[in-house]
């Protein structure tokens, strides 16, 4: 089962040592050649620069108050201001870009694990197995997700977990409402790709199960397994921002850009203070929609079921 | 007698129509019915018929692609069907299928060397180190190239794809190949090509075919035994030069008359076939190819005609013969 | 000048990834009144695109009719707006296509689709469309007009289909019937029946047929002429009779000795060797060059041009030229 799960992780480092091979190679050149989709990947590439490398250089980087300098306006010290405890927001942005993008990509990766996994397993045995795992994919779309974040986010402050295995939890819980589609799209194409030809052809030539499976099924799933992925992760950001807005994401002190527009949301911040809501609501916008640009992009080029 | 090399008795398979909302099985499409055939080694059989006939479906059972319904299936004298799993997959490399479709049988994104090798290996018939030997020599025997090995099929045209396809299956050195179609997807002059490589591997190596076709010019050529088949049921089974030179079912006579050939304003006599191929979940009562004959008779279409000796090894099923 | 439709110098490209594709390159030719006229070859010869040509079938952005004049029935084709063109399609020049299924509408039933037409060309009231269309359904052969009026095309045969797509396409009495590869998809008990039917009418409304098809048996049945094409160019036109008795370009020998015949017997079948040029790699030569075993060395360098070399009969081929000679 590990080797399953490799397998479908190994969709990033896959890529580049595939590139060698003439369809990863002719995929990458045509989605070079789409330029909406090199835009979004290089916004994306300087919003993960900004966020991981850009703290590091900030003379503000710990979350301390400063009680003389609060809610400054932008100004040449504090490029975007200071929010209401004297922090510098510029700083907070990029710290919260931190969590938000890890939180998005580990509840991503962690989504496609399971959603994959599972859903290779339904689609390749069927049956008993596929039955048992569609119907608790089922259960958990047919409740709709928000308000299953919001009951499990309330748990969690009712029982007090700690902030910082908070961001945690949120991942956890954004993969288990994440795996049931995916499982069911995983499944749809290994089962339509079990009737391709080609898979008669490999029981004809008595090809072992293992095989068949991964030489001949998961080759065909990564191109789409990457598809979903990345734009798997736009909507995580979104999802992580939602609950950390209603407070039930990640807690403050640490800053995230859910509970930092949170922490906006009054009407005194709103109407004169925008510097303090605008640049995490922009970050949330740019990233998402850059991501799910790329995420088109790939889709176009990896995915051949959208091809015209 | 020598030793057959497949025996196919009384094969029967029929698919379940399903409708309602309880999906319930309300009928059967008999989409192969009763159908004998055997093959001895080196021979080539011909199947002849048109869409619907059931001939790719012989194809699929006889290799249990698809499950039979009834009947029995003889390689080498070992009941297919009764074969576990584990042994059936080590007989596959003897009985070997090559497919119409010459692009989507190939998986896009294995490499021809792979594609062609993984069989050996897979099977323990070769280890790692001699495969890239082995599939060169079978590649040359194709007329493919060592350099193609590390392509993938998208950048091969359709008649090189279905040289892959062929070098896959003889790289097992099997003794049948069951052949649906291999032609018909393909150009003229690549047509040739391919037909002749079927010719020569069968003379250097000895292989036995089942040779699926609607071309009943490319059968001549290549079949030294050809049945025709209409609508799940074989009609007529002779040697080629006995089918072509006198053929006695009504069906088989329209068929060869309804060949276009390539020679301008030939009168030829053509018997014009009225009306459709009737549905396989529908058809006809006696004799199932009465509704187009043009000699039925009231017998015809009451009876169902036994499938007999005509003398010689010609079989036929006809009430009129 | 009776020729009904007349091509001069047609060249249709196509905008790639990896550079312009002349599916068709600069080809010349005419059908006259009554004649059938079938265009042979391999796929990807530019056959069915000089019928789409014709249609005014190219889309743009990528295709695009670049060069050349199509006359019909002494209007230039190439020159007339949508408008003019839609009325043409269908009233004037008929098409049939290789899959009936694919240019019938699944939802509307069989008889709507018969009288669409005959309504929007021909003025027809309701009543009388329907009555004619019963007609045409019944002309193609086909029984039970009424009932298989009423139905939808999933209900039908593919043989039943191309029936139906014949009786669309004959209903305005076109003057031109385009058929592309009609019968490639149908079993041949069918393709003799479609054939019959197509010569039927041929015979009976003085129509002009221009057939499309890889199938040399169905060139030697219907044609009166024949144009035989590779690679967007025409090698070899001419005389069916003349063509098939003495075909002067290697390419039509080659095509004509490698499909087997019912009771001729070969050994060994002749084959061309090698496969069709790659049509963004062409060079000035004769693209059939390398797959050629007369070739020379003017072969590789410059393009023949179409020659007559019969009395009914032209070919385009080095070895018929007698004044170039290279060292």
């Amino acid at each position: 089962m590990s080797s399953i799960g490799r397998e479908i992780t190994a969709g990033g480092s896959a890529r580049q040592e595939r590139a060698k091979s003439s369809i990863w190679r002719q995929s990458m050149q045509r989605l070079l050649r789409n330029k909406l989709a090199v835009i979004g990947l290089v916004v994306v590439v300087i919003m993960f620069l900004a966020c991981f490398i850009g703290p590091v250089f900030s003379p503000y980087a710990s979350n301390k108050i400063h009680m003389n300098i609060m809610n400054r306006p932008p100004n040449m010290r504090h490029w975007l201001g200071t929010d209401g405890l004297g922090r510098d927001v510029l700083t907070r942005v990029l710290q919260a870009g931190r969590i938000s993008l890890t939180v998005g990509l580990a509840s991503m990766v962690l989504s496609v694990l399971i959603g994959s996994l599972l859903g290779v397993i339904a689609g390749y045995f069927k049956g008993i197995v596929d039955q048992v795992v569609m119907r608790i994919a089922d259960l958990l779309l047919t409740i709709p997700g928000l308000p299953l974040l919001f009951i499990f986010g309330a748990l969690l402050s009712e029982w007090k977990v700690p902030t910082e295995y908070r961001m945690y939890i949120v991942m956890v819980m954004l993969s288990l409402i994440g795996w049931p589609s995916l499982a069911r799209l995983v499944r749809g194409q290994m089962l339509s790709l079990r009737e391709r030809e080609f898979m008669q052809a490999a029981t004809v030539l008595g090809l072992s199960a293992k095989r068949k499976l991964f030489h001949h099924l998961l080759p065909n799933i990564v191109p789409l397994l990457i598809v979903i992925a990345t734009l798997n992760i736009g909507g995580s950001i979104l999802m992580e921002s939602v609950l950390s807005f209603f407070g039930l994401g990640v807690m403050p002190p640490t800053a995230t850009w859910g509970n930092m527009i949170d922490a906006a949301n009054n009407m005194l911040d709103f109407q004169n203070r925008p510097w303090l809501w605008i640049p995490p609501g922009l970050s949330i916008f740019i990233t998402v929609i850059a991501i799910n640009i790329f995420g088109d992009g790939l889709r176009d080029v990896l995915d051949p079921k959208k091809k015209k | 007698m020598p030793e057959q090399l497949l025996e196919v008795q009384h094969l029967k398979k029929y698919f379940p129509v399903k409708s309602g909302l309880l999906n319930r099985t309300t009928g059967y499409v008999k989409a192969v019915d009763d159908v004998s055939i055997t093959i001895g080694p080196g021979e080539t059989f011909g199947l002849v018929g048109e869409s619907g006939s059931g001939k790719s479906t012989v194809g699929r059972t006889i290799v249990r692609l698809t499950d039979k319904t009834s009947g029995e299936v003889k390689f080498k004298g070992i009941d297919v069907y009764n074969l576990a799993p584990q042994e059936l997959r080590k007989l596959r490399p003897r009985m070997q299928l090559i497919f119409q479709d010459p692009y989507s049988s190939l998986n896009p994104r294995v490499r021809v060397g792979d594609a062609i090798g993984e069989a050996l290996l897979d099977h323990g018939l070769a280890d790692r180190g001699e495969i890239r030997e082995r599939v060169q020599e079978v590649l040359a025997s194709c007329g493919l190239s060592a350099y193609h090995i590390d392509r993938f099929p998208h950048e091969f045209s359709g008649g090189q794809r279905q040289r892959i396809g062929i070098a896959r299956a003889l790289i097992l050195n099997p003794d049948l190949i069951i052949a649906d179609e291999p032609v018909s997807a393909l150009d003229v002059s690549i047509q040739a090509q391919i037909i002749n490589l079927f010719r020569n591997l069968q003379e250097t190596r000895g292989l036995a075919y089942l040779f699926i076709s609607h071309d009943l010019s490319v059968v001549e050529h290549l079949c030294t035994r050809i049945g025709v088949m209409y609508l799940g049921s074989m009609v007529e089974t002779a040697s080629r030069d006995e089918l072509f030179r006198n053929p006695l079912h009504p069906y088989t006579k329209a068929l060869l008359s309804a060949v276009p050939v390539p020679i301008p304003k030939l009168k030829r006599e053509r018997i014009v076939l009225k009306g459709d191929i009737p549905s396989p979940a529908n058809p006809p009562r006696g004799c199932k190819f009465h509704t187009r004959c043009p000699f039925a008779e009231a017998r015809c279409r009451e009876e169902v005609p036994d499938f007999r000796d005509a003398g010689g090894g010609h079989y036929v099923a006809c009430h009129l013969v | 000048m009776n020729d009904l439709l007349n091509i001069e110098h047609l060249s249709t490209h196509f905008k790639t990834e990896e550079g312009t594709i002349k599916a068709v390159d600069d080809i010349s030719l005419h059908v006259r009144k009554g004649e059938t006229v079938c265009i042979v070859g391999e796929s990807g010869c530019g056959k069915s695109i000089t019928a789409m040509s014709i249609m005014g079938l190219i889309e743009g952005p990528a295709g695009k009719v670049a060069g050349g004049s199509i006359h019909f029935d002494g209007r230039d084709l190439t020159k007339l707006n949508r408008h003019e063109l839609r009325h043409l399609r269908g009233n004037e020049i008929a098409m049939i296509f290789q899959e009936p299924m694919s240019s019938l509408n699944p939802v509307i039933t069989i008889g709507e689709q018969i009288v669409e037409p005959l309504r929007v060309h021909l003025n027809l009231s309701r009543r009388d469309a329907h009555t004619r269309a019963i007609e045409l359904i019944e002309q193609v052969g086909i029984s039970r007009p009424e009932q298989i009026f009423r139905s939808y095309p999933h209900e039908l045969s593919g043989g039943m289909l191309q029936r139906i797509m014949i009786a669309i396409a004959i209903s305005c009495n076109p003057k031109l019937l385009i058929a592309d590869e009609p019968t490639t998809a149908l079993d041949v008990t069918i393709q003799a029946q479609i054939l019959d039917l197509l010569r039927r009418f041929k015979e009976d409304s003085d129509m002009s047929i221009l057939l499309i098809t890889h199938d040399l048996g169905v060139v030697a049945e219907m044609a009166d002429y024949v144009i035989v094409m590779y690679s967007g160019k025409i090698v070899e036109e001419g005389e069916v009779t003349q063509l098939f008795a003495n075909p002067k370009h290697p390419y039509t020998q080659g095509l004509l000795r490698s499909k087997p015949v019912i009771n001729q017997r070969q050994d060994e079948l002749y084959s061309i060797p090698g496969q069709v040029p790659n049509p963004l790699e062409l060079q000035p030569s004769c693209y059939f060059h390398d797959r050629c075993e007369h070739c020379m060395a003017v072969c590789r360098m410059e393009e023949p041009n179409l020659k007559k070399v019969g009395e009914q009969q032209k070919a385009a081929c080095w070895l018929y030229e007698e004044a170039k000679v290279y060292a």
